[in-house]
């Protein structure tokens, strides 16, 4: 932790001396207008409120997971990242976000702060966090895919593409915006985790001023990605190889409605994607439709006609830029929202490999146990008494291996299932959003549409 | 000769100053139109229309007063090409040479709709049976759309000509309107097509040969065919690329149907309440979709349509000039045939042969004369005309435009206002 640099808290580690402090300093804050959520009162009221409503909504879940509930509350924290700026030029160069963090939890040192990450820096964390969170039945949010076509197309662009001004951005801007939209949305789905959220390496890469140690296993061509790619196949077959016989009536139907929910989205997000560019394509037509009435404009002898046909065809580029706008809620507001659903379907998917896995690992060591109870038995047949001591032994052994496996596996789906919860209230929330914001920006667009034609109307009621 | 010519290039003073000419020419037109509207003595009207299989059958109801028809009202069948045929007989006619004869309506295609249609039948198994009927029912209304188009061009071109104070009085009207029977106008064989072929080459070929090589001294006349010219070039490139673009924002349309159903299909598997958000907001999909492509069948109407409708015109304008020129062609080869005669019976007392000639050089003098006064006035008229339809249709488009664009907002509005209470 480097955050002795950032005084005036010095070593400041989350322990519960430092927490005292910290609330302290939130409360003080509390007229600087920062939501003041984090009070030690409203904490308690709040904590028993959430208990409530959890206890009596779903009752499927036991009350031994409560105890991790009272961590579960929207995190006071909002993280943006402005500022793409690339740094250096050629193959080597490399995008720069700066994240910039506004919270008054506790746990971190400042009311808010900034750093500059680069894209590797946000799959490392991805990385870490997958290490240390998936075997226990955490869903991690995704990380945006590393595009080698759009990174490559960038670092050969001479000029540094944030987003233009105005006008239509261009692709490697576009791909920037996007992109930059995605690693927000990541970092601020972790922040919104309860667990995830208190990650040191999280904190750190939130927090710390030094560059982060270069997380060369997330480069595509690296040899660690080239093994991650061999993992990856390997479980791929293990996934289709291998079927595991559902005790639980849950997993059972979860597993099935993520599955068919997935399918159903791929579906949506093709139509989606076919509409914006549908929409982009039609503005690429209305722009020649403008050309040609220009062009007809020019050689119309009528002068007001002749006014009137320029105006019409002014309206046509205009109306060109409109298309691309709708086309870019379609795409930006639309298409990439179920994309991002469906990388958490992904992430949830994994979740549900990795709990498989789990009970693989169990049924082996429920093997094995019965292997060396048979063993013993034959031994007892036998008579051979060292062998029934070292298969008793054995026994032992794998009776607490048997035991661990069952007992990590009751804990995992356990918590699956509480982070399955989170996740069903949170993605209709954010489907409603989406939806509700495509909307709207489509009204705005049909409410500019209006003011181009209004403003045509006169032009054609000039005509004499 | 000399003197004609004198009075061709006296015109041009009056022509150029073009506006106030124009005003008087409205003023004629006025009457003209207030006779066609009041006038119900010729009416004309396409009461019935069938499609069977390649053909279209349409039939054309008549009411009028004129002595010279048989019965009051009456009603026949007509096909696409007799409707060519009378059209061509008004261009063959000498007596109409110097009028603009109102195209031909263009022939009835639904290749589009059907190859459409049977694209959707082959990509049935990709669609749910949801979004194979309504894109059906899409096309179907396409190809409704484009029939009640092609049946009303075709009752404007017999309108035109029944209430033009020269043309409705063509015997070749008559008969298309009265005769029971099939004209002879036998759908189009080969050798009919290779026919009209060379027709319309003849037609483009005098345009360049007599444009080389016959000198017109009119600025008027001269000034139209470059206007026609530049014109129609300039129509047909805007015709194509904003069919190209309506075409493109009914495909807008249709992506919408995807769309809907794969947001009914994801609402059937959620709780009761997000079903209801979610049906609702792919209703609000398919509500867009109706009013994207209403948009589009307006542009289609308003704009391309009229654009279109203009570039034939303007094509039939340009056959006026042809006509013109070639009108102008015989009369300087009677010049040429009277200097000849003059000076080969130079010392002939008052010889047959050039008085011959004479008659015929002032005949076709006055021939030339009559055409292009004609002519002159309809290049007029076609001009106000022109402004008076493309206003029309601008004040439409764009109240339509406005129109759905605010159906459109209000929508959205409303939808928006439901969903947010919906939770």
């Amino acid at each position: 932790m480097s955050a002795e640099t950032d005084a005036p808290f010095n070593n400041v580690e989350i322990s519960n001396e430092n927490r005292e402090e910290e609330d302290l300093f939130a409360s003080a804050v509390q007229e600087v207008s920062l939501d003041p959520e984090i009070n030690g009162t409203q904490d308690g009221l709040e904590k028993s409120t959430i208990d409530d409503i959890s206890v009596s909504s779903p009752a499927t879940i036991g009350s031994s997971i409560m105890e991790e509930i009272a961590t579960e509350r929207s995190n006071n924290i909002i993280i943006t990242i402005t500022e793409p700026q690339k740094i250096g030029e050629g193959m080597s160069s490399y995008v720069a976000y700066r994240v910039i963090t506004k919270t008054n939890m506790p746990i971190f040192s400042k009311l808010d702060f900034a750093v500059l990450r680069r894209f590797s820096d946000f799959l490392g964390l991805h990385e870490k966090l997958t290490e240390k969170y998936l075997r226990s039945g955490r869903i991690i949010p995704p990380a945006p895919e590393k595009s080698i076509m759009g990174t490559t197309k960038l670092k050969m662009s001479s000029t540094p593409s944030t987003e233009s001004a105005n006008g239509s951005p261009s692709v490697q801007s576009q791909f920037v915006e996007r992109r930059r939209a995605a690693l927000e949305r990541f970092l601020n789905r972790v922040a919104q985790h309860p667990v995830l959220c208190i990650d040191p390496d999280f904190r750190e890469f939130l927090e710390s001023d030094t560059e982060l140690p270069k997380a060369t296993s997330t480069s595509a061509l690296s040899g660690a990605g080239m093994l991650r790619l061999f993992n990856k196949v390997g479980e791929t077959v293990n996934k289709i190889t291998y079927r595991m016989d559902e005790s639980d009536p849950w997993f059972e139907e979860r597993v099935a409605r993520i599955e068919s929910l997935e399918s159903g989205l791929r579906r949506l997000c093709g139509a989606c994607e076919a509409l914006a560019t549908e929409r982009r394509e039609l503005a690429g037509r209305a722009h020649e439709a403008a050309r040609a009435i220009a062009a007809a404009a020019a050689a119309d002898p009528h002068a007001p006609l002749s006014r009137a046909l320029s105006h019409l065809s002014d309206l046509h580029e205009k109306i060109e830029h409109l298309r691309n706008e709708q086309a870019n809620t379609d795409f930006y507001v639309l298409t990439e929202h179920i994309k991002d659903y469906l990388g958490l379907i992904g992430a949830i998917k994994d979740v549900f490999h990795e709990r498989v896995k789990v009970f693989q690992h169990w049924q082996h060591s429920q093997m094995q146990l019965t292997k060396r109870r048979e063993n013993k038995a034959k031994a007892e047949l036998a008579n051979r008494p060292e062998k029934i001591e070292q298969a008793a032994n054995e026994i032992i052994e794998w009776e607490s291996k048997v035991e661990r496996g069952q007992q990590e596996f009751d804990t995992m789906s356990r918590v699956i299932k509480k982070e399955l919860e989170r996740f069903e209230e949170i993605r209709l929330d954010q489907l409603r959003d989406t939806l509700l914001r495509y909307l709207d920006e489509h009204m705005k667009h049909q409410a500019q549409a209006i003011r181009y034609w209004d403003a045509f109307l006169p032009e054609a009621r000039a005509i004499k | 000769m000399m003197d004609c010519i004198d009075d061709n290039s006296n015109d041009p003073l009056t022509a150029q100053v073009s506006s106030p000419s124009g005003d008087t020419k409205v003023d004629k037109k006025k009457p003209n139109e207030n006779v066609s509207l009041t006038d119900n003595s010729l009416l004309v009207d396409i009461s019935d229309a069938l499609s069977e299989k390649e053909k279209v059958k349409f039939t054309v109801h008549t009411k009028t007063t004129l002595p010279e028809f048989q019965k009051s009202e009456f009603f026949v069948v007509r096909q696409h090409e007799e409707f060519v045929w009378l059209h061509d007989r008004y261009e063959e006619n000498e007596e109409y040479a110097g009028y603009i004869i109102p195209p031909a309506p263009p022939r009835p295609d639904f290749d589009a709709s059907r190859e459409k249609l049977q694209r959707l039948g082959e990509g049935e198994g990709a669609l749910t049976r949801e979004e194979f009927l309504k894109m059906k029912e899409e096309l179907e209304e396409e190809y409704l759309a484009t029939f009640k188009k092609t049946v009303a061009m075709h009752e404007v071109f017999l309108q035109r000509l029944a209430s033009h104070p020269v043309f409705r009085g063509d015997a070749h009207l008559r008969v298309f309107l009265e005769y029971e029977q099939d004209l002879c106008a036998k759908p189009r064989g080969r050798m009919d097509l290779i026919g009209g072929l060379m027709r319309s080459m003849t037609t483009t070929t005098d345009e360049i040969y007599l444009g080389a090589t016959v000198r017109d001294v009119n600025d008027f006349f001269e000034q139209e065919t470059a206007f026609l010219q530049e014109y129609y070039s300039h129509l047909k490139e805007a015709v194509a690329k904003v069919d190209r673009m309506t075409s493109k924002h009914k495909e807008v349309a249709d992506a919408h149907i995807k769309l809907s159903s794969c947001v009914t299909q994801l609402a059937t598997r959620e709780a009761p309440h997000t079903e209801r958000f979610l049906s609702r907001a792919a209703d609000t999909f398919d509500k867009c979709r109706k009013i994207e492509g209403r948009m589009a069948s307006d542009q289609d109407l308003k704009l391309a349509d009229t654009l279109r409708y203009y570039m034939r015109d303007t094509h039939a304008a340009k056959a006026v000039l042809v006509r013109r020129l070639r009108c102008l062609a015989a009369y300087e080869a009677a010049n040429r045939n009277l200097e000849r005669a003059r000076a080969k019976n130079k010392d002939v007392h008052a010889p047959m042969e050039v008085q011959e000639a004479e008659q015929a050089q002032a005949d076709a003098c006055a021939r030339f004369e009559q055409l292009s006064a004609r002519a002159r006035e309809e290049l007029i008229d076609f001009r106000t005309r022109r402004v008076a339809a493309f206003k029309k249709s601008l004040i439409d488009l764009a109240e339509l435009e406005i129109k759905h664009a605010r159906a459109q907002q209000e929508l959205f509005r409303k939808s928006l206002q439901v969903l947010r209470e919906c939770h």
